[in-house]
């Protein structure tokens, strides 16, 4: 493989990550939940992808309007049952932290044990788009060209909305200071509820892409939930344009070790990055520093 | 007086359990074992998570490292060398999260135990199957499931016993003090990222010689058997039942839960992880600091209530 194969090769796995991880900065930067169930809501949406694909006249594609809205209306109730009620309770941001961690803990052992039943733990997969298309002298597969575009497109929409819209500005100032948002009489707990249920929504999508040119199986979330949070924390909680840089970086990194060292290590590269910006940048590469 | 009763009524507890394998069967001595296992697991992780509300996510990680070195080293080196060498290699991994973590926010100690497992998991699938060549090993050892269990037993026991006394040191007001406020622990001049590294470090070493320690009851072992996420769900809902907090918090969630594990695995097996899960948001919702926590708060608003009116009654009375 050469260096341009792998660079692309890297971006376009790069594009699948962003597109997820920009789902979780949401949920975490906005809504304020740790969401430790976020992978399996990814695998969540391959599933359904894979069923609805098999249905007449629809492709993955077309598929994404069904399984895009069904993830947003399956966040939002999600977090209206289920997290609403604890950020209530909570009398802290830490305690809140807890409580939504253990709770997303159990929700991922509901959702994993769900999918189990359905579609047992073998590894599923379809083919779509499979057609290789030439870019810059190399050949990609089709599919994997639509996640990157997707990616770029959505991340660059949901940036537009939230710097350039009021609606946006008032999200983005419950992300800056709840209290002080509700001051300004902004309906922090809709924010938040929007803001998880977009988060979803963006996880569905991601969900959908990956289940165009991976095998996945029902046991497969932990994995996605970790590089998704890598990503964020790497570019900074909240920071759209962040994780999408962040998602395109990890992707090459990933791609250059599975081609250049062994493809049984990409988890240790990325828990490498993790330690590296941990130690180096916590507060992300993209973050202001916070004294 | 009463510690003295109670000092004496634990120990005669133990020497009763550390006597069952003489009157249970096999299958008893096994059922006792995966118990005090479990024990011992969620007493270790709370330890740690309980005081400081630092939740970790990665029991198996350090449960699975025990059990696959004495599958690497069981034939090499005597019994008690093996496990000194487990503890060490936890003791290592243990510092490196915490030294890499515990100096920030709590929530990147939990993103870093999360993937731990799922780390170590495939680091030794890689080298099994590119350095050594082979994936699972067979474990033949010359004793019985009753030398696993006293071994755990003892384990167990010395869990509690540190437990005792972290809580009564000083090591254990300023563990309780980091899980009030961090800020003001630090402004009071706790070393508090010292004295979290020393406390994971142990919970983590006691972890992984369970693992260590019970290798020898699968004789057949393979990553995805020893690093099974299930281990570090179920601790964790078992210490979060009885209440984190408390030292006989972990055995009281412990023993409930470790029977109806036992029960749906036998008789769900495909739909206890969602019973599981319920049962844990159901637990964060309705028992935030346990049954030991709920009791305690209703058993003093019971009393208080009771001696107002005792008061209100001499009152009127007089």
């Amino acid at each position: 493989m050469t260096l341009t194969t792998t660079l692309i090769a890297g971006l376009v796995l790069g594009g699948t990550y962003a597109l997820v991880a920009m789902g979780l900065t949401l949920q975490y930067g906005i809504a304020r939940i740790m969401n430790l169930a976020y992978g399996d809501m990814i695998i969540t949406a391959a599933f359904a992808a894979f069923i609805v694909q098999a249905l007449p006249s629809i492709n993955p594609l077309t598929g994404l309007a069904i399984v895009v809205p069904g993830g947003f209306v399956f966040g939002y109730l999600v977090y209206v049952f289920l997290l609403s009620p604890l950020v209530k309770r909570a009398p802290n941001q830490a305690a809140l932290e807890v409580d939504s961690i253990l709770t997303t803990f159990g929700l991922l052992f509901v959702i994993q044990g769900v999918l189990l039943v359905l579609f047992g733990s073998n590894y599923t997969s379809y083919t779509f788009l499979n057609v290789p298309v030439s870019i810059f002298g190399t050949t990609v597969a089709a599919n994997r060209l639509i996640a990157l575009v997707l990616a770029l497109a959505i991340g660059l929409l949901f940036y537009a909305l939230l710097t350039r819209t009021r609606w946006g500005t008032a999200l983005r100032a419950v992300a800056v200071s709840p209290q002080s948002a509700q001051l300004v009489g902004i309906n922090t707990d809709r924010a938040a509820a929007i803001a998880f249920a977009m988060g979803t929504a963006l996880a569905a999508a991601g969900g959908t892409v990956i289940s165009m040119y991976q095998t996945f199986t029902a046991t497969g979330g932990v994995v996605f939930t970790m590089k998704a949070l890598i990503v964020v924390i790497m570019g900074g909680v909240g920071n759209l344009l962040g994780a999408l840089t962040a998602g395109l970086v990890l992707g090459i990194v990933e791609t250059a070790v599975s081609t250049y060292v062994d493809p049984g290590l990409t988890l240790a590269a990325t828990y490498t990055i993790f330690l590296v910006v941990l130690l180096w940048r916590p507060e992300g590469l993209f973050g202001r520093r916070v004294r | 007086m009463i510690a003295a009763f109670s000092f004496t009524a634990l120990a005669a507890v133990f020497t009763a359990l550390a006597a069952a394998p003489f009157f249970l069967g096999t299958y008893g001595t096994g059922f006792l074992l995966g118990l005090v296992g479990y024990v011992t697991l969620a007493s270790a992780w709370a330890l740690f998570s309980g005081p400081t509300r630092y939740v970790s996510l990665a029991t198996v990680a350090f449960f699975g490292i025990g059990a696959y070195t004495v599958a690497v080293l069981y034939e090499t080196l005597p019994s008690w060398l093996v496990l000194v060498v487990a503890a060490l290699i936890g003791l290592v991994v243990a510092l490196l999260v915490g030294l890499s973590t515990l100096r920030l926010a709590g929530v990147y100690f939990v993103i870093f135990t999360f993937g731990l497992a799922e780390l170590i998991r495939q680091i030794v699938t890689w080298y099994e199957v590119n350095i050594t060549g082979t994936l699972g090993r067979y474990l033949f050892v010359d004793y019985g499931p009753e030398v696993v269990y006293w071994k755990l037993l003892a384990l167990c026991a010395v869990t509690l016993a540190i437990g005792y006394l972290v809580k009564r040191s000083r090591w254990g007001l300023a563990l309780k003090m980091i899980g009030d406020d961090e800020v003001v622990a630090e402004h009071c001049g706790l070393p508090t990222a010292r004295v979290k590294l020393a406390l994971f470090a142990a919970s983590s070493v006691i972890i992984t010689l369970v693992g260590a320690i019970q290798a020898p009851r699968w004789t057949y072992i393979e990553p995805t058997i020893v690093f099974n996420p299930t281990i570090s769900f179920l601790t964790l809902i078992m210490a979060l039942l009885g209440g984190a907090g408390r030292l006989w918090g972990p055995v009281v969630g412990a023993v409930p839960l470790f029977l109806l594990f036992e029960w749906l695995s036998a008789n769900f097996p495909d739909h206890y992880s969602i019973i599981l899960g319920l049962l844990f948001i159901a637990i964060v919702f309705v028992l935030p600091n346990g049954v030991l926590g709920f009791l305690e708060e209703h058993w003093t608003r019971l009393r208080a209530n009771r001696s107002a009116k005792s008061d209100l009654e001499k009152r009127e009375a007089g």
